[in-house]
C-alpha cells in the first residue's frame, strides 16, 4: 500500500487525478477500522490531515462553510449555538476520542448508514462541495448518498467542504443505540424546521442509506398548509404527529443485523420521528410566542 | 517509510514503518512502550487512548503516517508530572487510582488514566456526570466503574490541593 502525502490543495487534486481507487483519509476513524480488521487494504491512500484549507470555517451570505476536516469536537465545542442540529448529532458520535479525530468529510466519504451526522445534514439542508482537477461542484446532501455505501463522489474528487444555511427554527437529533453513550446508532432521526419556506425537513439513519423521510415530509407539509398551522402556530393534532412517525418508519429501507431487527428499527424509528416532531413543533410555537 | 515521532518528550526516528500501520502498533512494537493497550482495534474500548499533540484519541485508529513529526503522550509519560516533591512518582491521577482502588486487572487503566488526565486538563473541577461522560469511551470489564469515577474525582481534589500549595498567600514554597 502506498500513502500519498500531498503538501497542498493543488498537489492533492493532482494526485487524485488518474489514480482511481485512492482512499482519502482525514481522521482515520472509519477507514482504520477496516484496515485493522484486515478487510483488505487499498492500493493507495491519500493523507488529508495536513491540508490547511480543509480545516477552515467561515460564514457569509447566510451560510456556513465548514472545511471537510471539521471534527465532531469542533462542532460540539464551538458551533453548538450556530448549528444546533448538526452539533447535537456530532455529540452523539462515539466517544471524545472519536469526536476529536472524526471529521464531517470523512463521515460523508465513508457513508456508513448508521453515521450520526448524516440525518442532521439531510434535515439541515447541507450541500457537499467536491473538487477535482476538473473543477469544483456542489451536491445537495439529499442527492449525495446514491445507494448503500455509495455516494456521488467521483473517484478523482475530494470532499472539500460542507455548506449549511443558517438555521431558521428548531433542529433536533435523536438516536437509539444499545448503550446510552458511545454507541453506534440502531436508528436515528433528525428534524429541522424552515418557516420561511414552510418546510419540515428530516433525515433517517440506520436504514440501507442515509435518506430523508420524504413521504412523511410531504404528508406533514400538506397538513400544515391545509390548516394554516404555520401561521396560526397551533398545536399539531396527535393523529398527525403519530401518522408522521408511522410514515417516517415505513419509508425507510430497514434490515436485520447484529444490532437490531428490521421490526425493532421500524418501531423505534416511528417513536423517534413522532417525539422529535412534537418537540420541535412545540419549541417553534414557544419561540414564536416569545418573538411576537 | 521513515518518520519522526516524539514520544513522552523523546524523539524517535523510525525506519520501515508500513503505510497501513496504526500509531498504536508503532508505539508498542517499534518504540517499545507496551503501556498503551491493544484490545478492540475499532475505537470502541479506549484502551489504546493517548494524547496526540495534546488531543485525546484512540491510537489504534490513527494511521502512523499521520503522526509523523507529532508529539505523543502515553501512560509511560504521565509519571513525574505530579505536584511539588514528586517529580519521579506517579502523577496525581495515577495516585488517585491507587488510593481509590480503581485498578483491578489493570488492562483498561492506561486508557482510563489518559482520558481522566484529558478531562481534568479541560475541566479541573468536574461533576460526577462529567466524569462518566468523559470516560464513556473507555470500557472496563472488572470494576463496574464506581471506583474509577471516584478516583477521578479524588484526582481533582489532589490537584486542587496542589494548586493551593503553589499559591500560598505568605509566599512559602
Amino acid at each position: 500500500m502506498e500513502f500519498l502525502l500531498p503538501r497542498d490543495r493543488q498537489e492533492a487534486l493532482e494526485l487524485m487525478a488518474g489514480r482511481p481507487g485512492t482512499v482519502p483519509v482525514a481522521g482515520g476513524t472509519d477507514v482504520m477500522v477496516g484496515w485493522n480488521m484486515s478487510r483488505g487494504l487499498p492500493a493507495r491512500a491519500l493523507d488529508l490531515s495536513r491540508l490547511g484549507h480543509l480545516s477552515r470555517r467561515r460564514y457569509g451570505e447566510g451560510r456556513y462553510r465548514l472545511g471537510a476536516n471539521t471534527t465532531y469536537s469542533t462542532l460540539t465545542d464551538e458551533l453548538r449555538g450556530e448549528l444546533p442540529g448538526l452539533a447535537a448529532a456530532a455529540g452523539a458520535v462515539g466517544s471524545r476520542q472519536i469526536r476529536n479525530r472524526g471529521t464531517l468529510g470523512g463521515s460523508l466519504g465513508s457513508a456508513w448508514p448508521a453515521a450520526d451526522a448524516h440525518p442532521a445534514l439531510l434535515a439541515c439542508r447541507a450541500e457537499v462541495e467536491l473538487a477535482s482537477v476538473r473543477g469544483s461542484r456542489r451536491v445537495p446532501v439529499r442527492e449525495f448518498f446514491s445507494g448503500p455505501g455509495r455516494t456521488a463522489r467521483e473517484g478523482d474528487e475530494l470532499i472539500e467542504a460542507v455548506l449549511l444555511p443558517r438555521p431558521e427554527g428548531p433542529q433536533l437529533f435523536t438516536k437509539v443505540g444499545r448503550k446510552a453513550v458511545a454507541t453506534l446508532a440502531t436508528c436515528s432521526f433528525a428534524v429541522a424546521l424552515w418557516p420561511s419556506t414552510r418546510q419540515v425537513l428530516t433525515g433517517v439513519g440506520g436504514a440501507d442509506r442515509p435518506a430523508p423521510a420524504a413521504v412523511a415530509e410531504a404528508f406533514l407539509a400538506g397538513q400544515l398548509a391545509a390548516h394554516g398551522t404555520w401561521e396560526s402556530g397551533e398545536r399539531l393534532p396527535d393523529e398527525v404527529v403519530r401518522h408522521f412517525g408511522e410514515l417516517a418508519a415505513e419509508g425507510a429501507v430497514l434490515g436485520d443485523d447484529v444490532r437490531a431487527t428490521a421490526e425493532y428499527r421500524r418501531r423505534a424509528l416511528s417513536v423517534l420521528a413522532r417525539r422529535s416532531l412534537a418537540q420541535a413543533w412545540e419549541n417553534y410555537r414557544t419561540e414564536r410566542h416569545r418573538c411576537a | 517509510m521513515r518518520m519522526n515521532l516524539t514520544v513522552n518528550g523523546e524523539r524517535h526516528m523510525l525506519e520501515e514503518v508500513r503505510e497501513s500501520e496504526s500509531l498504536l502498533f508503532v508505539l508498542r512494537e517499534r518504540v517499545g512502550l507496551p503501556g498503551t493497550k491493544n484490545a478492540c482495534e475499532q475505537g470502541r474500548c479506549g484502551s489504546c487512548s493517548v494524547l496526540l499533540d495534546g488531543m485525546l484519541c484512540c491510537s489504534c485508529l490513527v494511521p502512523a503516517v499521520q503522526a509523523r513529526e507529532c508529539s505523543v503522550t502515553t501512560v509511560e509519560g504521565l509519571a513525574g508530572q505530579g505536584g511539588p516533591g514528586e517529580e519521579d512518582g506517579p502523577d496525581s491521577v495515577q495516585r488517585a487510582f491507587l488510593d481509590a482502588g480503581a485498578v483491578q486487572c489493570g488492562f483498561c487503566t492506561p486508557g482510563m488514566l489518559l482520558a481522566a488526565h484529558n478531562l481534568l486538563r479541560h475541566t479541573p473541577d468536574p461533576q460526577e456526570a462529567e466524569v462518566r461522560q468523559a470516560l464513556a469511551g473507555n470500557i472496563c470489564r472488572c470494576t463496574g466503574y464506581q471506583h474509577i469515577v471516584e478516583a477521578v474525582l479524588l484526582a481533582a481534589e489532589y490537584r486542587r490541593a496542589e494548586r493551593g500549595a503553589l499559591v500560598q498567600p505568605d509566599g512559602a514554597p
